[in-house]
């Protein structure tokens, strides 16, 4: 394999790891806050419908981060209200979402553009394009330096940077600021919150609210940047997977980062070695590929190497004492 | 906390969630620019009038009541079961391959017997791995059923693309298995008693699953076994102090629920298609959670639930044909809707309803 093979590998990683990012990272901050978020497929496959209908409809892909973003946080809230102010099982909370977005998305989709549940397929103008940053023609014959800064770095969409944005952010807001260490204890004590005078409701909405932001981006990214429109259940369930790779990375942001790239470094390379004998293990099923992110999870969750520990409060709804 | 009266519990609250899930539904309807009643009337034909259409309604119920017990069994654990589908999908193997083993020579009565108990033994294996790590090594049940839903995925496409698939085929898909391994269909059955009955796949499972329901009554409110599950569901410290072995409860509870859910595949094999088909399940099992919130984890709740489901399902299939606007789609929007009134919502009522009751009671 050349170098160049190499950045071609991690640049396809990267682009599948994209909507895992910006989901697990969604489920970290509104899990750190103590509350399950089992809806991010959901909140996933809403907000690609979402953008890609709005885009379509308007012909800009601004306006469709827009509508990503505003059905990611209105499902969110749907959740907080249900789970923070009524104090509802977190885990069936999400799975109503979750079948909520897969209906909703097929039944509006219909009703909107009566093309069995899809989106018409959406010209150039109203997506992403893809960002070349500078040099990355003039460099690219630099040894080492040119590949990687043309095919890894440069030539994304938006919503790409934004998921490798998203990490440092999320770090720095839950272990940099003082919005973050509160946050942070509501996940873990939330009395000790209360009785400091601050309101735990408040805050664990907040935080329900930035996995809504973040989901939405990841609904953008699939189906107008990566993708020109919508299909059905297109998140397929990378919701699900970002929920194992939030656990594998045992709720801290870089270590949720590297296992989402892990992730998407599996399925990035399912396709490529269908057919290919590996030494040792010889021809892999594709599909034994593809299921390894869950049997991985699983493992560890066995605690078989190194313990997951969850925020002491997750799930448990907050009853202030009168 | 404030205490309902049982008929308020049982009665009250789920029509009232019902009637909040119909109504937002109506009102996407409404938005889609079509009349909400008119849709719920070609539903209601669809799901009882036309020729045929209440075997379908009463099949589909048949996947729901196992559903629906597997994760009701699992929630008098304070267990959720999310795992239904993959256990479902499974228990098709277990059955399919007792057949393909056995059914060239071995005569129905036995072979039949054989293949459930094949699905049910497939279904429990699938939940008992989840299961184990919960009792064993403290692993989140809810994730570890999620994720086994996928692996179990996986597995079955493996299988059915590979060893399994029929020849000749391009869909990934089993031979079908031989007649004396089928369930006999309801309107045969009825039709050679002298009845005139349309013909549907509804078969021999529907009274499986009610014989099941009344196994699950007997299980749970019956026995020492189930008042312990019960007392663990109500508070587990409780039950370590009273001496309940809790995890070998759990991973009891965890094999009947994961039988149970398997044993929806003997409706579609060995009853209405013969053979395993890619994704058969096809989000049944996460239905099944609908049908146990709503029909609060009671066999009777269940059967009703089930029923409920099972007429949306069919009528939902009927919207296609009625309207270019609305699709079937709105019968899982209106399952998501249900969920979370029912479940996720479920104690946004009650204060009012009591206060309500209260009011009544003091005049």
């Amino acid at each position: 394999m050349t170098w160049l093979d190499l950045m071609l590998i991690l640049d396809s990683t990267l682009r599948v790891a994209t909507p895992l990012i910006l989901c697990a990272m969604a489920g970290l901050v509104s899990e750190r806050a103590g509350v399950i978020d089992i809806g991010l497929e959901g909140k996933l496959l809403a907000s690609a419908f979402a953008a890609a209908a709005a885009a379509a409809l308007t012909g800009s892909a601004w306006v469709g981060l827009l509508a990503a973003l505003g059905i990611s946080v209105f499902l969110s809230l749907v959740h907080g209200f249900a789970c923070i102010t009524h104090k509802g099982e977190q885990i069936i909370s999400g799975i109503a979402i979750n079948i909520l977005a897969s209906g909703l998305t097929v039944v509006a989709g219909v009703a909107l553009f009566r093309q069995g549940g899809q989106t018409p397929s959406l010209p150039r103008e109203a997506r992403f394009p893809s960002i070349k940053l500078p040099g990355s023609e003039s460099l690219a014959d630099v040894p080492w330096f040119g590949p990687f800064w043309r095919e890894l770095v440069s030539g994304h969409t938006l919503p790409v940077y934004l998921a490798v944005l998203a990490v440092p952010f999320v770090w720095w807001l839950l272990w940099r600021t003082r919005f973050g260490l509160r946050l942070r204890a509501v996940g873990e004590m939330p009395v000790a919150v209360d009785s400091a005078g601050i309101s735990v409701t408040w805050l664990r909405y907040r935080a329900v609210i930035i996995a809504g932001l973040l989901c939405g981006i990841a609904g953008a990214f699939l189906s107008i940047a990566h993708g020109a429109g919508f299909v059905r259940e297109m998140s397929a369930g990378k919701g699900y997977i970002a929920l194992a790779a939030m656990i594998f990375g045992k709720w801290r942001p870089w270590s949720v980062f590297f296992a989402c790239l892990l992730f998407g470094f599996l399925e990035a390379g399912a396709a490529r070695i269908q057919g290919v004998a590996l030494p040792l293990v010889g021809e892999v099923p594709i599909e034994v590929v593809l299921v390894l992110p869950y049997v991985a999870t699983v493992i560890l969750l066995a605690g078989f190497f190194g313990k997951a520990m969850p925020p002491r409060a997750l799930g448990v709804p907050y009853r202030k004492e009168r | 906390m404030t205490r309902l009266p049982a008929w308020a519990d049982y009665v009250l609250i789920p029509l009232l969630n019902l009637a909040l899930a119909l109504g937002v539904a109506g009102l996407v309807v409404l938005a889609i620019g079509e009349n909400p009643l008119h849709a719920m009337r070609v539903m209601i034909e669809g799901a009882f009038v036309y020729e045929g259409a209440l075997g379908y309604t009463l099949y589909y119920t048949t996947n729901f009541i196992f559903t629906g017990l597997a994760v009701a069994v699992a929630f008098h654990a304070r267990l959720f079961n999310i795992g239904g589908e993959g256990q479902a999908y499974l228990g098709g193997l277990g059955a399919l391959l007792v057949c393909l083993a056995l059914d060239s020579w071995m005569p129905g009565p036995l072979l039949i017997p054989l293949a459930i108990a094949g699905a049910a033994a497939f279904g429990a294996l699938w939940a008992l791995i989840p299961a184990l790590l919960q009792a064993y090594r403290g692993s989140h049940i809810v994730i570890t059923t999620i994720m086994f839903n996928f692996i179990g995925a996986g597995l079955m496409v493996a299988v059915l693309a590979g060893p399994l698939m029929r020849s000749g085929q391009s869909n990934p898909e089993s031979r079908e298995v031989a007649e004396a391994a089928r369930l006999p269909f309801i309107h045969d059955i009825l039709n050679a008693m002298g009845f005139d009955i349309a013909s549907s796949p509804l078969n021999l499972a529907f009274p499986i699953a009610l014989l099941a329901c009344f196994g699950v009554w007997v299980l749970i409110w019956r026995t020492r076994w189930g008042y312990a599950l019960r007392a663990m569901g109500q508070s587990e410290p409780a039950a370590v102090y009273a001496g309940i072995p809790v995890a070998r409860m759990i991973v009891a509870a965890m094999a009947i629920s994961g039988a149970l859910a398997g044993l929806m595949a003997i409706n579609t094999l060995l009853g209405a298609q013969g053979k395993v088909v890619l994704n058969f399940p096809s989000g049944f099992g996460f239905t099944g959670i609908a049908v146990a919130l709503m029909g609060r984890g009671h066999p009777v709740g269940i059967v009703l639930a089930a029923f409920l489901f099972g007429a949306l399902f069919q009528g939902g299939t009927e919207l296609d044909f009625e309207f270019t606007t609305i699709t079937r789609e709105m019968v899982l929007l209106i399952q998501g809707l249900i969920i979370l009134f029912s479940g996720a919502l479920a104690l946004m009522f009650v204060p009012w309803i009591s206060r309500l009751l209260g009011r009544e009671g003091g005049a």
